[in-house]
C-alpha cells in the first residue's frame, strides 16, 4: 500500500505544504531545495528506509543524511508526517529552545541521523556509517542527499574515491540535481557537466532519472540495491522550487521565506497540482 | 558612502560597498567569492570589476588556497566567504599557505559570532577570533559598525601581510560619525570613566556601551574601549585604563577562551593583574534563535555586562 504510486504522490503533495508553511511561519529559511527533494525524500521514507518513529535510535535502522542540510524543512516535515515529534512542532523552526534548527542537529531533533550544513561533509559520514554496517555484520542500509552546488566541494570527490575504493555498496547517494545554487545557476558558478562522467571516472555505478517520476526513482532504488562491491549514485533531474510557479527554477527562492500572502497562493497551486 | 549614526545596518552591507570604492582606488584589489556572493555583498563588486572576481563554488579551501596564488603575484586578495568555513573550513590553507608566507591575503568573512542567529550553530562562528588569533603573524579585526568598517577595510589593503576582518550578518547600530579614524592595533577610548574598564569589539561595543549608561544610573562610572584589533592587541590603552580602574570586563560575541578575553586576560596577567570578568560563550555551542533572544540566554546581554561590571568591581575589593 505505501509503495502505491498515488498514494506516494498526495504524501508528496503534504510534504511540500508543510514544508511551505514551516518556512514561512519562521520568516527565514531554504525552500527552493527543499521543494526539489520532496519526491526523493517521500519514496525514501515511505517507500525504501527501514526506520521506526518509535524507535529512532534503532542500531539496525537506515540512516539517512541531508547533507545539504540547508533544505532541513524537507526533512523536518516528512519526520513530522511519519510521528517522530508532533505535526504542530514544525512551526518552532528557527525558534529559540527549539528542536528543529536552522540546520539539523542529531542531538536535538528525533530522526535526524547526523548534523548538516557545512555542505561537503555528508557523504563521508555516510561512508562511516557504511563501513560500519559492513564491520558489524548489519544489514542496514545508509542514503545520503547531496545538493548540486554541494558537489563543488573538494570533500565530495575525496569521498567519492573512498567509496569505491572500500566497494561501498550498502550507501546510495543521490544527487538532487536542480541545476541551481546559491548565486546562480551551476553553469554561472561551477559547471559540473559532465557530471554522470565524473561519477563513472571514479568508478560508481550511476543511475539517471528525473528525480520527480516516483516509478523512476524506486526502479533506481531497487537497482542500487542489487548493486554488489560498487557504490551507487543516482541523479536525480529536479527543479528547484517544484510545485509553486513563482518559486520554479528562479534561484531568488533559495534561501528565502514566503510571506502570508505567497504562502496561500503556493498551497494552492500545490492543492491543485498546478 | 557614510552611514548616519543610529541606523542600523548589517557590517557584510558596509563591506560590499566599500569594497566597491577600494576596487576603484586600487586595481590590485581581486575578489574572491564562494557561491554566496548575495549575502557576503561581492556581487557588488562583481558587477563593477567582473574582470577581477572570482566565483570558485562552494569551496572554501579551493578559494583561499587560490586566494594566496594571487597575492604570491603581488595582488592584494580579498577572500569573502562565513566565518565557520573561513577560520575552520580553510584554517590549514589560512596558516600555511597565507600567514606563513606572510601574503596580502584579506579575509573578510560574514556571519560572525551569533549574528547568523536563526541559522543555527553550523553557521554562528563563535570560535573564529581565537583560531585566528593563534596563527602567527595573523592580524584580527571586528569593527563595530558600518563606517568602523569601511575605515578599517581600506587600512587592512595598506596593511602589509594577512588580515581577518570580521563581519555581522545581522544589523548593528552606528556608532561612529564618518570622521572617525581607525588605525590597525590602536584601540579607541568610547566612554571615560573611573570604576570598571569595559573592552569590547564588534556587535558587542553598543551593547557595552549601553550597559555604561546603565550602570552611570546607579552611579558606577564604567570606561568603556573598542577594542577593534584583538591582534595586534593595543596594550597602551589597556594599561592606562587599567592603571586608573583596576578592573577590567571584557565583552564578544564569541567563546571566552582565545579571543578578546583571553587576549586581554594574558596581557594583564604578565604586565598588570587585575580581576577580569569574560562576557562571552562558556564552552558551549549557541542555538538557532533570535539575536537578541540568544544573547539573553547565554548570558551576554546588556544586563549580564552591567552584572559583570559590579561583580569585578567587588572583586577587586577583595584581591587588593
Ligand atoms: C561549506 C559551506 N559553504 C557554504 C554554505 C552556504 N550555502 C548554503 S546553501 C548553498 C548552495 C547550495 O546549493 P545546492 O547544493 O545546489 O543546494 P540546493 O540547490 O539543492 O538548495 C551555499 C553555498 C554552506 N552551507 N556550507
Amino acid at each position: 500500500m505505501e509503495k502505491d504510486i498515488q498514494f506516494l504522490k498526495d504524501t508528496a503533495k503534504e510534504l511540500r505544504k508543510n514544508i511551505l508553511k514551516m518556512v514561512c511561519a519562521a520568516c527565514s529559511g531554504h525552500p527552493g531545495g527543499a521543494l526539489s527533494a520532496a519526491e526523493i525524500i517521500t519514496a525514501l521514507y515511505y517507500g525504501e528506509m527501514h526506520v521506526d518513529p518509535k524507535n529512532p535510535q534503532d542500531p539496525d535502522r537506515d540512516r539517512f543524511i541531508l547533507s545539504k542540510g540547508h533544505t532541513c524543512p524537507v526533512l523536518y516535515s516528512v519526520l513530522a508526517m511519519k510521528g517522530y515529534f508532533p505535526l504542530e512542532e514544525l512551526q518552532t523552526l528557527r525558534k529559540i529552545n527549539g528542536r528543529l534548527q536552522g540546520h539539523p542537529d542529531m542531538n536535538k531533533t528525533p530522526g535526524v541521523d547526523s548534523t548538516a550544513g557545512s555542505l561537503g561533509n555528508g557523504l563521508s559520514i555516510g561512508i562511516g556509517m557504511a563501513l560500519m554496517a559492513k564491520l558489524d555484520k548489519k544489514s542496514y542500509r545508509t542514503y545520503v542527499l547531496l545538493g548540486c552546488g554541494e558537489l563543488n566541494e573538494g570533500l565530495i570527490w575525496e569521498a567519492a574515491m573512498a567509496a569505491a575504493k572500500f566497494k561501498i555498496d550498502n550507501l546510495l547517494a543521490i544527487v538532487d540535481y536542480n541545476r541551481l545554487q546559491l548565486d546562480g545557476t551551476n553553469d554561472e558558478v561551477m559547471p559540473l557537466e559532465p557530471l554522470a562522467d565524473k561519477w563513472k571516472a571514479f568508478n560508481w555505478n550511476v543511475i539517471t532519472i528525473d528525480g520527480h517520476d516516483f516509478n523512476q526513482i524506486l526502479g533506481a532504488f531497487r537497482k542500487a540495491g542489487e548493486t554488489v562491491n560498487q557504490p551507487t549514485v543516482i541523479i536525480a533531474n529536479t527543479v528547484k522550487g517544484k510545485g509553486v510557479s513563482f518559486m520554479e527554477n528562479k534561484v531568488d527562492w533559495h534561501g528565502k521565506a514566503p510571506n502570508k500572502e505567497q504562502l496561500e497562493t503556493a498551497l494552492r497551486e500545490i492543492e491543485n497540482d498546478i | 558612502m557614510t552611514y548616519k549614526t543610529g541606523d542600523w545596518i548589517p557590517t557584510r552591507d558596509a563591506y560590499g560597498e566599500a569594497l566597491c570604492e577600494l576596487g576603484e582606488k586600487n586595481k590590485k584589489v581581486v575578489v574572491f567569492e564562494a557561491d554566496i556572493s548575495k549575502s557576503t555583498r561581492t556581487n557588488l563588486f562583481g558587477k563593477k570589476f567582473p574582470e577581477r572576481y572570482f566565483n570558485v563554488g562552494v569551496a572554501e579551501q579551493n578559494e583561499m588556497a587560490i586566494a594566496a596564488g594571487a597575492a604570491m603575484c603581488g595582488k592584494i586578495s580579498f577572500v569573502s566567504t562565513y566565518a565557520v568555513f573561513a577560520s575552520m573550513r580553510a584554517c590549514e590553507q589560512v596558516r600555511t599557505f597565507v600567514a606563513y608566507p606572510h601574503l596580502n591575503v584579506k579575509i573578510c568573512p560574514s556571519h560572525g559570532g551569533i549574528t547568523p542567529a536563526n541559522d543555527g550553530v553550523t553557521h554562528q562562528g563563535t570560535e573564529d577570533l581565537g583560531i585566528m588569533r593563534t596563527i602567527p603573524g595573523m592580524t584580527v579585526l571586528m569593527p563595530a559598525d558600518a563606517n568602523a568598517t569601511k575605515k578599517l577595510l581600506f587600512a587592512a589593503a595598506e596593511w602589509d601581510g594577512p588580515v581577518y576582518l570580521r563581519l555581522t550578518r545581522d544589523s548593528v547600530p552606528i556608532i561612529y560619525d564618518e570622521k572617525t579614524d581607525f588605525t590597525i592595533g590602536k584601540g579607541i577610548l568610547l566612554r571615560e570613566g573611573k570604576d570598571v574598564t569595559i573592552i569590547a569589539l564588534g556587535d558587542m561595543v553598543s551593547k557595552a556601551l549601553d550597559a555604561a549608561n546603565l550602570l552611570s544610573t546607579e552611579e558606577i562610572s564604567a570606561e568603556v574601549i573598542d577594542m577593534h584589533t584583538i591582534k595586534p592587541l593595543d596594550g597602551d590603552i589597556i594599561l592606562n585604563s587599567v592603571k586608573k580602574t583596576r578592573t577590567v570586563v571584557t565583552v564578544e560575541d564569541h567563546q571566552v577562551e582565545c579571543g578578546l578575553g583571553g587576549a586581554v586576560s594574558e596581557f594583564l596577567g604578565e604586565n598588570y593583574p587585575v580581576p577580569v570578568r569574560r562576557i562571552g560563550f562558556r564552552n558551549t555551542f549557541a542555538e538557532s534563535g533570535e539575536y537578541e533572544l540568544l544573547l539573553e540566554k547565554y548570558g551576554m546581554s546588556v544586563k549580564h555586562i552591567t552584572a559583570g561590571c559590579l561583580n569585578s568591581i567587588k572583586m577587586k575589593g577583595k584581591i587588593r
